[in-house]
């Protein structure tokens, strides 16, 4: 029964998204308040029948009802509870649902949490939201119901890829489509203006909250599917510039751009078409990305069940909606008027560097990525770009705009004083070609670039820590002022300081992990030994476990140090009978030096099991926990600059009662 | 001009879709690499021997005239999947009978030799690719490779990546059966 209540819920939430895609705005036409004002209620009330149609596709999981094709498909009887629930949004299906859950969210939340936000734009934005949602809502009724019956049903389920029965990749999903689908309510915002043909300083701080929120849902995505891809996946690396990867990493880096472009709209009144144009381009890259997942355009190691008709309809929406909102650009952009003006050296100038580098960056991934498909349609030759490209155009790329982050927060808006700037820089560039010349001289050797991207870190790092320290004066004035001034400061400006930092730490481990790792692969049997970065590993031979739905064979490693035990490891290869697949658990020393890494793969065949033979990986990885410290702080950076008072929605009214009560009555 | 500008970023949208919809041909497979030596001519080579190996040197004239079909498999000791594919090749030969001739590919001589002497050579002959220029001709994508030469000297079959797994074996089986290296069911 929950299964035909869950479907009967998305029918209905796609009636009430169709209603909220018209009367609000039409009532911000006509000036008519309750039919603007009926966004708010709609939008809540879509949110709750979503709600209610995932609530029952995640009953149907959990009971393991195999009625339901889709959890038939995806599930297994004997799957741990967490799984069950995390493959509710394992499958097509499922994760569409939970993209259109996001979707409502976002949109209740704005009716709910906006009541700074005039009610034209609101109700403006909202209805564009909801058109969104009616193009996704169909999509799923239409090609993809996820609650669609089995008759017979099957005794047991499939199971869900077993490389997706990790934790790290039942929250990845989640937080990805938090971000991909937070940006879809600040290009509501974006169209909502280009409807209104209103663009000024109070709309780029609406938006500004949800481009947060959104961007740092999104690089918490990336960081988590980073590194369950280099525990879970066994390859010994963190970003493989797969097509799949690229397409969510695209929105991160103009959603980057926006984040920036929109703080001068909102300081300066500048930037204007452009922070539009970056608000639907955002976006649309992460209907792309939906798109190129789906639709096995083209090949990648993340893969849906593909299917070309449900291919289509995604690009039906997405000629629709991206094609729909930069015509509305082409009409309406022109006639927005400039705003404030900048001289080439300032904080503006500084912003436009960030968001022209940011942008050509996007589109080098964006261009590689599709290139083979462009080839391929010219020419017909079949060629995949892999690595080597992205690592030559993109890095150096992204080489200066780490210089000019380091400068960025030291220059004043308007115009800038480029020698004063140096000038109290100078310690932090002596100090930082000193770092780097003490790490060359601990490494002795590596690619110059590595050693450039090292320098330009500690620079970033210093420049963002020097700059923070001026701002509270530590050092010129006693320490309990400092603090008093750290505290007083606007947590924004914190959050900034918080999250460049974070890039400079993450580029650490970037570096450190790719341009110094040591790997070897060897064929071992019991009694092998082998050296690598200074530990002495000796396999002692594997063991068969067995797991719930699983079976393992476990290796055993000692590892040792001049002589001394250091750890042990224990890599192992599971193999799901049932999905008839096998994944690799690597092992993990993990310090903040590096982490030394190991798997096993398959014996070699089946001979392999009698005689011992195993092939193992062995790596070492230095620094790259600093990526996930980075990635961290990255977050952390923009949750500090989201909780700034100048963001919270009544924050000021809160303030002045706090000041009233705090008073001693005398 | 202004106006123009703002035409940019929606004609560049317009390209892309084009190109994408043009993708959505549901007969059209991205990770399917075709070879245009199939049925076609085996290229004219001729390597030396893998320098320290008593195994000889491999010319294209070795690989025809057989009575049955062979295989001409592509590795480097370098190469990690072409470790997991070595024993299933070594049953090939030695189970089945097929016979195995090898292109070392871009590979130091004195690490090959090594390679070979842990696991076992089941080749009859290993031609030495150093620079990777036969590979070229071969146009090769990757390590392992292996391709199915008839009798008189065409490539019938082409299997890209490692040969591992039961589904790739029994593909792999499959396609040496059709050629007529294998006979049916024997295994």
């Amino acid at each position: 029964m929950t299964p035909e209540f869950g479907h009967f819920a998305l029918a209905l939430a796609l009636a009430l998204a169709l209603v909220q895609s018209v009367l609000p705005i039409l009532g911000a036409a006509r000036g008519n308040l309750m039919w603007m004002r009926s966004a708010r209620a709609l939008s809540v009330a879509q949110l709750l029948f979503v709600g209610l149609a995932f609530a029952a596709l995640m009953r149907a999981f959990t009971v393991s009802d195999f009625t339901v094709l889709n959890v038939a498909e995806n599930s297994h009887s004997l799957k741990p509870m967490l799984y069950k629930v995390a493959a509710t949004w394992g499958s097509h299906e499922g994760s569409l649902l939970l993209w259109v859950l996001i979707l409502t969210a976002f949109g209740a939340a704005v009716s709910f949490f906006g009541s700074n936000i005039p009610e034209p734009l609101k109700a403006r934005t909202l209805s564009v939201q909801a058109w969104i949602s009616v193009g996704f809502l169909s999509f799923m009724l239409l090609t993809s119901n996820p609650f669609e019956r089995l008759f017979p049903p099957p005794i047991d389920g499939n199971d869900l890829n077993p490389l997706l029965q990790d934790v790290g990749l039942a929250m990845h999903p989640p937080l990805l489509y938090l971000g991909y689908v937070g940006f879809s309510i600040v290009f509501s915002f974006a169209v909502a203006a280009l409807l209104e043909g209103r663009i000024d300083t109070a709309w780029a701080r609406w938006v500004r909250p949800w481009t947060l929120a959104a961007w740092m849902s999104l690089t918490a995505g990336i960081a988590l599917g980073s590194w369950w891809a280099y525990y879970e996946l066994g390859w010994g690396g963190w970003w493989f510039w797969d097509p799949v990867e690229n397409v969510s990493f695209m929105p991160w880096l103009l959603g980057t751009a926006l984040l920036h472009s929109a703080i001068v709209t909102e300081k300066r009144d500048a930037f204007k078409s452009w922070t539009i144009l970056l608000a639907i381009l955002t976006f649309s890259l992460s209907l792309l990305g939906t798109f190129v997942v789906r639709s096995g355009l083209l090949t990648s190691v993340h893969a849906f069940a593909v299917d070309p008709e449900r291919g289509l309809y995604i690009l039906m929406l997405l000629a629709l909606s991206i094609g729909g909102s930069l015509a509305l650009f082409a009409w309406r952009a022109p006639m927005m008027e400039a705003g404030g003006l900048f001289k080439p050296v300032s904080r503006e100038a500084g912003l436009l560097v960030n968001n022209l580098i940011l942008a050509a960056a996007t589109g080098t991934v964006l261009f590689g990525t599709l290139y083979p498909l462009f080839l391929e349609a010219v020419t017909g030759d079949k060629i995949s770009v892999g690595p080597p490209f992205f690592n030559a155009s993109f890095i150096p790329m992204m080489l200066p705009l780490v210089f000019v982050m380091g400068l960025g927060p030291y220059l004043s808006w308007k115009r800038a004083d480029l020698a004063g700037v140096f000038q109290r820089l100078r310690f932090v560039a002596i100090l930082s070609v000193l770092g780097v010349l003490a790490i060359w001289y601990m490494t002795m050797g590596g690619p110059v670039l590595a050693y450039l991207s090292i320098l330009l870190a500690i620079w970033l790092f210093l420049a963002t820590l020097r700059e923070w320290a001026l701002r509270i004066r530590l050092f010129d004035v006693s320490f309990k002022e400092a603090l008093r001034r750290a505290r007083n400061l606007p947590r924004a400006t914190h959050g900034m300081t918080m999250a460049h930092a974070g890039l400079a730490v993450a580029i650490f481990g970037f570096v450190g992990s790719s341009a110094w790792k040591s790997e070897q692969v060897v064929f071992v049997g019991p009694g092998s030994n082998i050296f690598i970065a200074g530990f002495d590993v000796t396999f002692e031979g594997v063991q068969r476990l067995s797991g719930p739905n699983y079976f393992a064979d476990r290796g055993t490693l000692v590892v040792r140090r001049d002589g001394e035990i250091v750890t042990m490891l224990y890599p192992e290869r599971r193999t799901f009978p049932v999905a008839q697949s096998s994944t690799t658990e690597s092992a993990i020393r993990s310090t903040l030096a590096g982490d030394l890494y190991a798997s096993i793969a398959a014996p070699a065949s089946e001979d392999a099991e009698e005689s011992g033979a195993w092939t193992l990986r062995i790596l070492y990885e230095p620094l790259v926990n600093f990526i996930w410290i980075g990635s961290f702080m990255l977050v952390l950076g923009g949750g500090l600059s989201l909780s700034d008072r100048r963001l919270r929605v009544g924050a000021p009214r809160r303030r002045t009662i706090d000041a009233t009560t705090s008073v001693p009555a005398e | 001009m202004k106006r123009i500008l703002a035409f940019a970023p929606l004609v560049i949208a317009v390209i892309f879709g084009g190109f994408f919809l043009w993708g959505l041909n549901p007969n059209r497979d991205p990770s399917e690499i075709p070879s245009v030596l199939i049925e076609q001519p085996a290229p004219e080579f001729e390597l030396a021997a893998v320098e320290g190996l008593q195994t000889p040197g491999l010319s294209r004239a070795d690989l025809t005239g057989h009575d049955r079909p062979i295989v001409l498999n592509v590795f480097a000791s370098w190469c990690v999947p072409c470790r997991a594919e070595h024993t299933v090749l070594t049953n090939l030969v030695e189970r089945d009978g097929i016979r195995l001739f090898g292109i070392n590919y871009k590979d130091k001589p004195k690490d090959a030799v090594r390679w070979l002497a842990n696991l076992g050579n089941p080749y009859e002959r290993i031609g030495s690719d150093l620079n990777g220029r036969i590979g070229i001709e071969w146009g090769i994508s990757g390590v392992p490779e292996s391709f199915i030469i008839g009798t008189d000297g065409t490539v019938l079959f082409r299997y890209v990546g490692p040969v591992v797994g039961d589904e790739a074996i029994a593909k792999f089986r499959e396609a040496l059966t059709q050629a007529g290296a294998l006979e049916e069911r024997n295994s």
